[in-house]
């Protein structure tokens, strides 16, 4: 069994966390779920099925707890950018975990990462990038019949 | 005295404030960077270093506070990841030539190490050592453990009736693994060998473990 498919740790149990914690739950992934608060949980869905850590994730104790020492992957998504770079570090060159991604709200820290060699995703990148490419697609009006047909791909 | 450092010093203010006045009066040039207005307000009334009220864990107010001209930045703020983003962007974005980290959890101490931050120290190990010094004496001064608490450098004085005093080195044939590294003699500094003569009144600065460390200040000082 290769380290690349070991357990997908979710690190912060937000909205994006619990998100993603559930839909791989769901596909059948082995998922660990680290938060400092045991409310935090309540979000993820009824049918999860991974485990799920209290701690602090800027403390070493709790990642270890969280088991980075076998995961296959990490998504260090916490509230806080720090938190969450300090986090993909231990996973990634402590832990030698193989996939890590950071949430990284800040784009000097992001500037940071790259040169650390840390991955990172940007929300306001992503959203950015998502939204101009919804400006550019062609008016709903613009179609042969003039009807309300959505958009389309363009 | 080292030449005038540039020194920049971001956390909370208690802990450094006293730690740049020393600075200062070595005749270092500091700047504190806090995070907390009051705090700011407060320190820049009382002290002549410069204060700048910012987050340094946000690399842009690190970088508008100074940090491209700091020879030396230490991190001493409340959460470690705070502390390793403040090192990182220093070193990495600003081209800090010294970071120091002064970290909270113990274990944290070589994750910091080997993410690139050499010098990273917690309070709580060498708190933890000292509070466990079996050796207690009041001729004996504790500098710092070294390592992983894998030995210890201690300050001794040699009293009067001390065993040592009046011994060469090579005569008191310390146990093996410690070393005494110098010896302070009135105002100067001897690099002792084996037939370095001991005296009452010497402070010696003795290298040694933790297993032998109580056996070796037993050797040269005396019960």
């Amino acid at each position: 069994m290769s380290r690349a498919s070991g357990p997908v740790v979710v690190i912060g149990c937000g909205r994006l966390g619990a998100y993603v914690a559930g839909e791989l739950s769901r596909a059948g992934r082995e998922v660990v779920v680290l938060d400092r608060r045991a409310e935090a949980f309540e979000a993820l869905p009824a049918g999860f099925s991974g485990f799920t850590v209290e701690g602090d994730a800027g403390e070493y104790d709790a990642l270890e707890r969280a088991g980075l020492a076998k995961a296959g992957s990490v998504l260090a998504c916490t509230a806080n950018d720090n938190v969450n770079i300090l986090a993909a570090q231990v996973a990634a060159r402590v832990h030698g975990v193989p996939r890590v991604l950071a949430r990284v709200f800040d784009t000097d820290r992001q500037e940071l990462c790259d040169r650390l060699g840390i991955r990172t995703i940007s929300p306001s990148e992503v959203l950015g990038v998502m939204f101009v490419r919804f400006l550019a697609e062609p008016d709903a009006s613009d179609g042969p019949e003039g009807s309300d047909t959505s958009g389309g791909a363009a | 005295m080292p030449a005038s450092l540039r020194i920049m010093l971001v956390g909370p203010g208690r802990t450094l404030y006293f730690l740049a006045r020393s600075l200062l009066a070595l005749g270092h040039h500091v700047t504190l960077v806090n995070a907390d207005a009051a705090e700011s307000a407060w320190l820049a009334r009382h002290i002549q270093a410069t204060v700048v009220h910012a987050d340094g864990s946000v690399p842009a107010e690190l970088g508008q506070a100074g940090a491209t001209e700091a020879d030396v930045l230490l991190a001493a703020s409340r959460r470690d990841e705070d502390n390793l983003v403040i090192c990182q962007a220093a070193s990495v974005l600003f081209g800090v030539r010294r970071v120091l980290a002064l970290v909270r959890d113990p274990e944290m101490e070589p994750v910091f190490r080997a993410l690139g931050v050499e010098a990273a120290f917690s309070l709580n190990r060498v708190l933890t050592e000292l509070l466990e010094r079996r050796v207690v004496d009041r001729n004996v001064r504790d500098l710092i453990p070294l390592g992983e608490g894998q030995a210890s450098l201690t300050e001794i004085e040699l009293g009067p009736k001390a065993p040592a005093a009046g011994r060469t080195l090579a005569q008191l044939a310390l146990p093996a693994d410690s070393l005494v590294a110098c010896v302070f003699r009135d105002a100067t500094v001897l690099i002792p060998r084996g037939d370095t003569e001991l005296r009452a009144g010497d402070r010696l600065v003795v290298l040694a473990m933790p297993g032998n460390h109580a056996a070796v200040l037993r050797r040269l000082a005396g019960a």
